[in-house]
């Protein structure tokens, strides 16, 4: 029989820390919408000139 | 040195790697700087900076921390050298208010790229690479080449900065104008300055 009786005593330390702000999904979303940009030819250029420069 | 000379298909494998990790330099760095075109060369030349020292590159470990060290060490020479320290305020601060036209976005996206740039460079960068990018407190400590109680203070007040600026409504009418961000760069460049605060990725 599993006690659930402490378990939801301890949580009450993590309650502040589970309470995301409202703007940490942005924060996520601002940074998930640069890396999935396309990549611009600039940087394709780049990685295909790469070799030649070892 | 190099009694450890990478085989071709070594180097294919740091290739397909860095380039995978090409997006995130790019999302760290807009982070970072702000600014989208500055931001891209900064991810540039941290591009051909890791592939010459791609020996020094462990297999095996994370690519995308070990570029991030090396772009992060880009942008604080850059900081510390450039003439944009002295336009920083204004540039930046107008690039970033005048949003362009016809961008559609979420108002709270641009609010929250708003409130990230106000916010002191140590702190708007624990708080990317924990908050955003997802490292632990100890990879970002290390990538900061700071204590883990650092990052964590770090990352704490500047979580309160965006909760005070973005739901309470307190957010500054100029990026970074404010007379706070702009000392903290003061302070920071300081402390590169001395020596301190700049990681080794490659030792």
């Amino acid at each position: 029989m599993p006690k659930t009786g402490q378990e939801s005593t301890s949580k009450l330390d993590k309650g502040k820390q589970s309470q995301r702000p409202g703007w940490a999904n942005g924060l996520r979303q601002l940074y998930d919408s640069v890396v999935e940009e396309p990549l611009p030819d600039n940087f394709k250029d780049l990685l295909s000139k790469l070799d030649s420069k070892s | 040195m190099s009694d450890q000379v990478r085989t071709a298909s070594e180097k294919a494998d740091f290739k397909s790697e860095l380039t995978q990790v090409v997006p995130h330099l790019r999302a760290f760095a807009r982070g970072l700087c702000g600014r989208p075109d500055m931001a891209d060369d900064l991810v540039q030349e941290t591009m051909l900076k890791a592939w010459a020292a791609q020996d020094r590159f462990e297999p095996g470990t994370s690519m995308r921390a070990w570029t991030f060290v090396i772009l992060r060490n880009a942008y604080l020479t850059d900081m510390r050298r450039n003439r944009f320290r002295g336009d920083y305020d204004e540039t930046v601060a107008e690039r970033i208010l005048t949003a362009p036209a016809g961008q559609e976005e979420p108002i709270h996206l641009a609010d929250m790229r708003r409130a990230l740039l106000t916010l002191p460079p140590e702190r708007r960068e624990a708080l990317l690479l924990v908050g955003a990018g997802g490292f632990s407190y100890e990879e970002a400590a290390e990538i900061c080449g700071c204590a883990v109680g650092t990052i964590k203070s770090r990352v704490g007040r500047a979580r309160a900065s965006l909760t005070a600026m973005l739901e309470d409504g307190t957010m500054p009418r100029r990026a970074l104008g404010d007379e706070s961000a702009h000392r903290a760069i003061l302070e920071e460049l300081d402390i590169v300055a001395a020596g301190n605060g700049v990681s080794e990725p490659t030792r």
